[in-house]
């Protein structure tokens, strides 16, 4: 059991960067979520911590052990696959074996850790089934209970829930998570879905274009962004384009003074706020940020209400408010109203 | 039942007649009981099995015929499966190309390849002075050729259902390449190696005309024996040896269907 370090690392297919300079401390036991859309290079980065493929630069590190030029079969990893990429020809039980086997444990001792798996998953009763004849949930718990039985370094997880209904996917997420805080192993799990990301991991990675975007708590990311993408990418955010005017002063392009609250390098941004931080009232307040708007469309969402926006320089906006609260229920589509919000709410990126 | 539906009946009925016809035809006639080939039969007998069986002939055909077969299909297979595997597995610069060109051997007429294999082992034998022309060991690279495309069509069929993501499976596991190789990838292909065999050692066993080119006096084949025997005589042992091999080729037909859904790899 180690924490895992990505240093600087790189990947190129041809003239391609699919990987562009990632570094990623990751703590003994953590589970980090690389999340980005497809391409993004987080399936790339997860096959350089297994082994799969090899890094064009930069190193991979399991503890204190570099591993960068160690073949997959002698790094210790386990890997639960997309699809997981169970041997068809193989019972449950064998399937959960097959490294120990190669490991050449003697027979008492794979009997014995192959029984604690199976208890470990519960599937004691199936261990003489084959593959096919589980349902997608148990042939997942197999998958996992198969990749942790070599006592893996660290545990890998490429999309291991797509394959999953929804219903079973939010069961399963649970159940992985329980599973990898029991076993305190140093996990990585790669992921589109930045709820599942959020839902299960101790930091996420966004990835895109290659390149790792933030890395952070699912706080840190909704709340502070480092960039217009990761704003983007989790959660509903409203962007105004413009420039930072002064200290924390912050100039739409139609010459609006906004304040924010972030640090950042003077040029041009963007100013953002979360949907849920916007009120809609009918006069500007003091001591916030106002733009005038005028309401287009109002959705019920039964908790919650979502007003589309249009400012006056047709940039669109969104607010959220809880729909018990009073106020919204008055406004009515085409109305000129304020939107507002604290200026400790917005912040600024690039 | 529509009128479409009847023709089309009918249709399907008629060409299975026509295919299987000329066999039932034989099948039948290694029965009669006549000297001289005639219909209708005169009456039964089981006597020609026993001629064939008394003709030195067919019997060292059969026997040299079961011979090759057997040498090229392991030759198919020992090349055939790396071949496939690495095609399937791996991408490399010209993959179709050589796919291709491994499957070339079905589309060629095996005459024109016939001849052209032995234009080649006597510019070999004239260069080297190894001589493999009316030899066993250049019947056999011959006759691998011709099973050679089998068993990639249906060994890269096989592979090509599986994604290799198993292969990788074994590899976090801590398999090493021959453990993945023979843990995995060879159960899993199975289905297709056992009819990759059967089909090559039928493509092997009913090749005539590549054969005519290349073998020796007195180490004829069956297809070529039978050729021979036909040239002079007109009775049912022809009949009864065609059945014996019918029976070898349908049965070994009959196994690999049971492994390989056959319409998949074609």
């Amino acid at each position: 059991m180690s924490g895992v370090t990505l240093k600087r690392l790189n990947k190129t297919f041809g003239e391609l960067p699919a990987v562009d300079g990632v570094s990623i401390d990751i703590r003994e036991g953590e589970l980090i979520a690389l999340l980005g859309p497809s391409g993004c290079g987080k399936t790339t980065t997860l096959r350089m911590v297994a082994g799969f493929v090899e890094p064009s630069s930069g190193s991979v590190h399991f503890g204190e052990r570099d591993v960068t030029r160690v073949p997959v079969h002698h790094r210790n990893v386990g890997m639960v696959f997309q699809g997981y990429a169970l041997f068809p020809h193989l019972s449950v039980a064998k399937n959960i074996e097959f490294g120990l086997k190669v490991r050449r444990w003697d027979r008492t001792r794979v009997q014995k850790r192959v029984d604690e798996m199976l208890e470990w998953v519960q599937l004691g009763r199936f261990s003489e089934r084959r593959p096919r004849d589980l349902s997608g949930g148990q042939q997942q718990r197999v998958a996992v209970a198969r990749a942790m039985a070599i006592h893996p370094d660290v545990l890998l997880l490429d999309e291991p829930f797509s394959a999953l209904d929804a219903k079973l996917r939010l069961q399963m997420r649970s159940e992985i998570r329980e599973l990898q805080r029991e076993a305190g192993i140093t996990s990585v799990f790669v992921t589109h879905d930045q709820e599942e990301a959020m839902a299960i991991a101790d930091r996420i990675g966004v990835m895109n274009h290659g390149k790792l975007e933030q890395l952070g708590s699912a706080q840190d990311l909704y709340l502070r962004p480092a960039s217009r993408f990761v704003a983007g990418f989790i959660g509903k955010c409203n962007v105004l384009e413009g420039r930072i005017a002064g200290t924390r002063q912050f100039e739409t392009k139609s010459g609006q003074q906004l304040q924010y609250s972030n640090e950042h390098a003077a040029g041009s941004g963007a100013l953002c706020f979360r949907p849920e931080h916007g009120e809609l009232v009918r006069a500007a307040r003091a001591d916030a940020n106002n733009i005038s708007v005028t309401l287009k469309a109002v959705t019920y969402l039964g908790a919650d209400t979502e007003y589309e926006l249009v400012a006056d320089n047709g940039e669109r906006l969104l607010v959220m408010a809880a729909s018990s609260s009073v106020a919204g229920a008055a406004f009515k589509a085409g109305e000129r109203l304020v939107l507002s919000w604290r200026s400790q709410d917005s912040f600024v990126v690039d | 039942m529509s009128a479409a539906r009847t023709i089309y009946l009918l249709l399907v009925v008629a060409i299975l007649a026509f295919l299987v016809a000329p066999l039932v035809v034989i099948v039948w006639a290694s029965f009669f009981s006549d000297k001289i080939l005639s219909f209708p039969p005169g009456g039964y007998t089981l006597d020609w099995y026993a001629r064939a069986w008394q003709q030195p002939d067919f019997v060292a055909g059969f026997l040299m015929s079961i011979k090759i077969a057997l040498c090229a299909m392991a030759g198919s297979l020992l090349l055939g499966v790396p071949a496939s595997l690495a095609i399937e597995r791996f991408r490399f610069p010209g993959r179709e190309s050589v796919r291709q060109l491994l499957l070339a051997p079905m589309y060629v007429p095996a005459i024109v390849a016939g001849a052209a294999v032995y234009l080649y082992y006597i510019q070999f034998e004239i260069s080297t002075e190894v001589q493999l022309a009316a030899t066993f060991p250049g019947l056999l690279l011959a006759h691998t050729l011709v099973a050679l495309p089998w068993t990639m069509r249906l060994i890269c069929a096989s592979l090509a259902t599986t994604t290799g993501i198993a292969e990788e499976a074994a590899q976090s596991l801590g398999a090493n390449a021959l453990q993945t190789f023979f843990y995995v990838t060879l159960p899993i292909i199975r289905p297709g190696l056992i009819a990759a065999a059967l089909f090559s050692f039928i493509a092997s066993f009913s090749e005539l005309e590549e054969s005519l080119f290349l073998v020796g006096p007195g180490k004829t084949t069956l297809p070529i024996a039978i050729v021979n025997y036909l040239e002079w005589n007109l009775d049912s042992t022809i009949a009864a040896v065609a059945t014996v091999q019918i029976l070898i080729i349908g049965t070994a037909l009959l196994v690999s269907d049971r492994y390989v859904n056959l319409g998949k790899a074609f």
